[in-house]
């Protein structure tokens, strides 16, 4: 038992050098994918201290969207850009509906109706999209959908899909975006302002409807981007929408107002969870992929309460 | 019980100074990172005085009171509570052994009645156990009733009988500020330390304040420490005063000594090094 | 006009410290318990009294259970389901190992099970806070629901993976299991849920409700006024379980008949999160509201095509029922941020002054 636990599966990595780097880059691509819809919902908290449920469903939700239009007769390309637009009116509408009444409630309430939001528009893609999971147009958009096999020592051979490439190249095209976004323009610093405190920045000037509408828009980009890659690797489908709880210990991990701590914490999760569960979790029975996450979250909130990044937290009295 | 008491009228068998020791910090350091809030400050606090500290913003009188109950542990430095000495106060030992406080920003429970923010006060003084309370008819009821009527007292003593039943979010301040002594007199102290009891009141209002503050010293006994920026007040009320000026002490003495102290009027007006 | 306290003088503490000090509202209570108890059951017919008022009591329990956690004790927790499965599995084992000792006693001790693993998962709230501690209520969640799925002991090594329920009779009447009369159901259900909505609220008028409060409200003047955050935090989380773990195995023992790992998942942890935040955080009577609105809103929705003979697809009606309530959960949130519980004190109030507003 100790010896399955402590000592096989390392000898096992040794031994399927090949298999190791397969199972290192599910990780890698997995995380991409985490660090991905951590970076949605880090977008709104940086901007309005809330904590989005929804981002799982707006992926959903994106890719439904696209996929549907196609599904219609719209050419990809077309389509593409008209559910930027649907995510562009999904965003001023959140704004004018729910958010703006809600200004300066309690976090738990803003929470809730973001959960509220998430029936909505579960309701709403399935009233419209139907329930069955769809394929994503992969090839349709132009994504690369090969793959590619690298040969690795004398019969090992490593399997890298062109879809896991592409995903990777934009995920560090659109942080890189966001950092510069966030950092030296003039609305990332009025959506630092607005993070902090929501009446004293309305008392500077800063308008919060229009810097909400503007972080729900480009949350619903992130998760249009999101749903075209995770779309890609599976169906698109409301099962997402557990998925997307893993941004939690992403976030808890990296922080909830880092964005390389999104990716960062996103990577570690990802490589964790896929590791453990080749390697440790046929020794319970498997499928602990679904809770590892947390636990792992769980851990280190015990030993670095403030995340990765944060500083060290003094209360004050 | 509302007689008003004036330091005069006390009976003063001795000099504060001379008094029986309660409390003592020798050689006490805080530091958080790199930044040092309190250096090497040693002072004591004797039985039934009224003692206060005094000092420009950030100085460290806050922080002061926070390591004396527990909140934040020194560094460097001994605490001796009543004759035990000690490297650092936890927050339920100095609690339960008859420290009390208020605090600078009102640290009331805002979602709880005045009545409930007094009672809770008294938390530590209630004993019947979980399964009492799920039956409450019986021994956890007269528990209940007998600290009401105590509370009551309270009550009465601080003049808040018309804002028993509303919840304390909705009191203007200088209210939240009395209903937050009142908290901190339902725990019956021994050492009261009240942070800057009167910051933001009006004249009246102070006036109540000072009066109540007297009162718990004069006819309860017990002995407060307090944090004040208004120096009139400080010199009516208070016994002894300590001076902090960047985490250091720099006088300590009765109001007359402090006053004409020379590092005393430099740190507050500024002095030209 | 009939609501006004004018003449009721307290004359004792123990008057003015009782749940309902106000006549009218003793009377309310009367009038609400013997609907309950009497007339619900000689009028209704089967279909209400399972789809509707059993369910509607089971989900106001675990709403209740909820409460004391995150409404009274401030601690959000996304893991009910998970602990109110915990108790069903828990009392499913007991009827099998104990299967002659009565269906209600194991399942009042059931609770206690999911106390023990709500208060471990509880433990890191000494150092975590707010929407951290979400983190370890989910992880909770899903390692439970993932222990339901893979140990076979649970269930009994049954084929489908699920738990069904032993046919048990109290006193001659069959009490759980299929044959159970939905009338014998409901009556179980509703003395429990009684029972255990009026011991809560005891505890929470007294000493441990209000060191709960004090944790809530400010947490660090409580531990400065000698409260023990772990020792009180814990036991919120116990007792928080406790009521959820019980309300978890009348659900599947006097409502569901079997149960699947799927029953308790996120999605349950989530509607009753709702019930709690719509009902009002920290009021027992708006779990019940919540609950009310929660469960029975979607089968109204359900019935409303049937009754305007509009013929759309049932997926249809419901996915639009989901529409709804999110929409609904939102607009109330708009209105009173502070639930149907504020709103109907609001009403009281206005009800006092009436008809003289002014």
């Amino acid at each position: 038992m100790l010896y399955d636990i402590f000592v096989d599966p390392f000898v096992q990595m040794y031994q399927m050098p090949d298999f190791f780097l397969q199972v290192l880059w599910e990780g890698f691509v997995a995380g991409i994918l985490y660090a991905l819809i951590a970076l949605g919902f880090v977008l709104i908290f940086k901007a309005s201290g809330v904590f989005n449920f929804a981002q799982g469903i707006m992926v959903v939700f994106a890719g439904l969207t696209l996929v549907g239009l196609h599904e219609n007769g719209v050419p990809a390309y077309l389509a593409l850009i008209l559910t930027i637009g649907v995510m562009a009116v999904l965003a001023y509408g959140i704004e004018r509906i729910v958010m703006r009444p809600l200004v300066n409630q309690p976090d738990i309430i803003l929470l809730m109706a973001t959960i509220g939001l998430t029936y909505f528009l579960i309701g709403f893609g399935e009233l419209i999209f139907g329930g069955e999971p769809k394929r994503m147009i992969t090839e349709e958009l132009g994504l690369p959908t090969g793959s590619t096999a690298f040969e690795f020592g004398e019969r090992g051979l490593v399997i890298l899909q062109h879809i896991d490439i592409a995903a990777a190249v934009i995920a560090i095209l659109m942080v890189g975006a966001l950092a510069v976004f966030f950092n030296k323009t003039r609305i990332g610093r009025a959506l630092r302002a607005v993070a902090d405190d929501h009446q004293a920045a309305l008392s500077v000037g800063i308008s919060l409807n229009q810097i909400w509408a503007i972080v729900w828009f480009a949350a619903g980009l992130v998760a249009l981007a999101t749903g075209i890659m995770w779309g890609a690797r599976s169906d698109v489908s409301f099962a997402l929408e557990i998925i997307a709880f893993k941004a939690l210990p992403v976030l808890i991990l990296g922080g909830f107002t880092s964005i390389p701590g999104a990716i960062i914490g996103g990577l570690i999760i990802g490589f964790g969870e896929k590791i453990a569960e080749l390697y440790w979790g046929g020794l319970v029975g498997g499928g602990i992929e679904s809770w590892f996450a947390y636990i792992i979250a769980l851990i280190f909130l015990l030993f670095r309460p403030q995340g990765l990044f944060g500083e060290k937290i003094i209360e004050r009295v | 019980m509302n007689a008003i008491v004036t330091k005069e009228s006390l009976p003063e068998p001795r000099p504060a100074s001379e008094r029986e020791l309660l409390l003592r910090v020798d050689n006490v350091s805080l530091s958080f990172g790199g930044v040092k809030a309190i250096t090497d400050i040693s002072f004591d606090i004797r039985k039934g005085e009224v003692r206060a500290i005094i000092g420009p913003n950030g100085a460290g009188k806050t922080s002061m009171l926070n390591v004396i109950n527990g909140f934040y542990h020194p560094q460097e430095g001994t605490i001796t509570w009543r004759g035990e000495v000690r490297r650092k106060m936890r927050p339920y030992e100095a609690a339960s052994q008859g420290i009390a406080r208020t605090f600078q920003n009102v640290a009331l429970f805002k979602g709880m009645t005045t009545l409930d923010n007094i009672m809770s006060g008294r938390s530590l003084k209630m004993s019947r156990n979980f399964f009492w309370q799920l039956l409450w008819r019986g021994p956890a009821e007269r528990e209940e009733i007998e600290h009401r009527r105590k509370v009551e007292e309270i009550i009465d003593f601080l003049e808040i009988q018309a804002i028993r039943k509303t919840p304390v979010g909705r009191l203007p301040y200088g209210l939240q500020k009395r209903v937050e002594l009142g908290r901190a007199l339902a725990m019956e102290p021994e050492l009261l330390l009240l942070d800057e009891p009167m910051a933001g009141m009006n004249l009246e209002e102070k006036e109540d304040m000072s009066r109540f503050i007297l009162d718990v010293n004069s006819e309860f006994g017990t002995t407060i420490a307090l944090i004040e920026h208004d120096m009139g007040v400080v010199m009516d009320l208070s016994d002894r005063v300590v001076v902090l000026d960047y985490g250091k002490k720099i006088a300590d003495g009765t109001p007359e000594e402090v006053q004409a102290n020379q590092a005393v009027i430099d740190a507050y007006l500024g002095v030209s090094h | 006009m009939f609501y006004r306290e004018a003449g009721q003088f307290k004359t004792s503490y123990e008057a003015d410290q009782a749940l309902f000090p106000i006549r009218q509202d003793k009377i309310g209570l009367g009038i609400i318990l013997l609907v309950a108890f009497v007339v619900i059951p000689l009028t209704a017919n089967d279909f209400f009294l399972a789809s509707v008022m059993i369910p509607f009591l089971v989900f106001s329990l675990a709403a209740i259970g909820l409460n004391v956690l995150t409404g009274f004790c401030g601690q959000l927790s996304l893991g009910t389901g998970a602990f109110m499965g915990v108790g069903a599995y828990a009392a499913y084992k007991l009827t099998t190992i104990f299967p002659d000792v009565n269906v209600i006693f194991l399942v009042l001790v059931s609770g206690f099970f999911s106390a023990a693993i709500g208060a471990i998962f509880g433990l890191p709230s000494l150092r975590i806070k707010g929407l951290y501690l979400a983190v370890t209520t989910l992880a909770a969640q899903f390692f439970l629901e993932w222990c339901f799925i893979r140990i076979g002991w649970l269930y009994n090594y049954n084929a489908s993976g699920a738990i069904e329920i032993p046919t048990r009779e109290m006193f001659g009447v069959i009490i759980s299991g299929a044959e159970a009369t939905p009338l014998a159901r409901y009556f179980v259900v509703l003395t429990i849920t009684v029972l255990i909505a009026f011991l809560i609220a005891n505890v929470l008028r007294g000493r441990i409700g209000r060191s709960w409060m004090m944790i809530r409200d400010m947490d660090i003047a409580a531990e400065l006024m000698g409260i023990r955050p772990l020792q009180t935090k814990l036991m919120a989380f116990a007792v928080s379980s406790y009521v959820c773990g019980v309300a978890g195995a009348m659900m599947v023992f006097f409502w569901l008949n079997a149960a699947e790992p799927s029953s308790y998942s996120i999605t349950l942890s989530f509607q009753i999160l709702f019930m709690v935040i719509l009902g009002g955080l920290g009021s027992v009577g708006g779990a019940f509201m919540g609950a009310a609105f929660i469960w029975i809103l979607p089968i109204v929705l359900r019935a409303i095509p049937n009754m305007l003979d509009v013929d759309i697809g049932a997926e249809t009606v419901e996915h639009l029922a989901f529409m709804v309530v999110g929409a609904l959960i939102i607009f109330f949130l708009i209105v009173e941020p502070h639930g149907f519980a504020r709103l109907w004190q609001i009403a009281k109030q206005k009800l006092r002054v009436w008809p003289f507003p002014y």
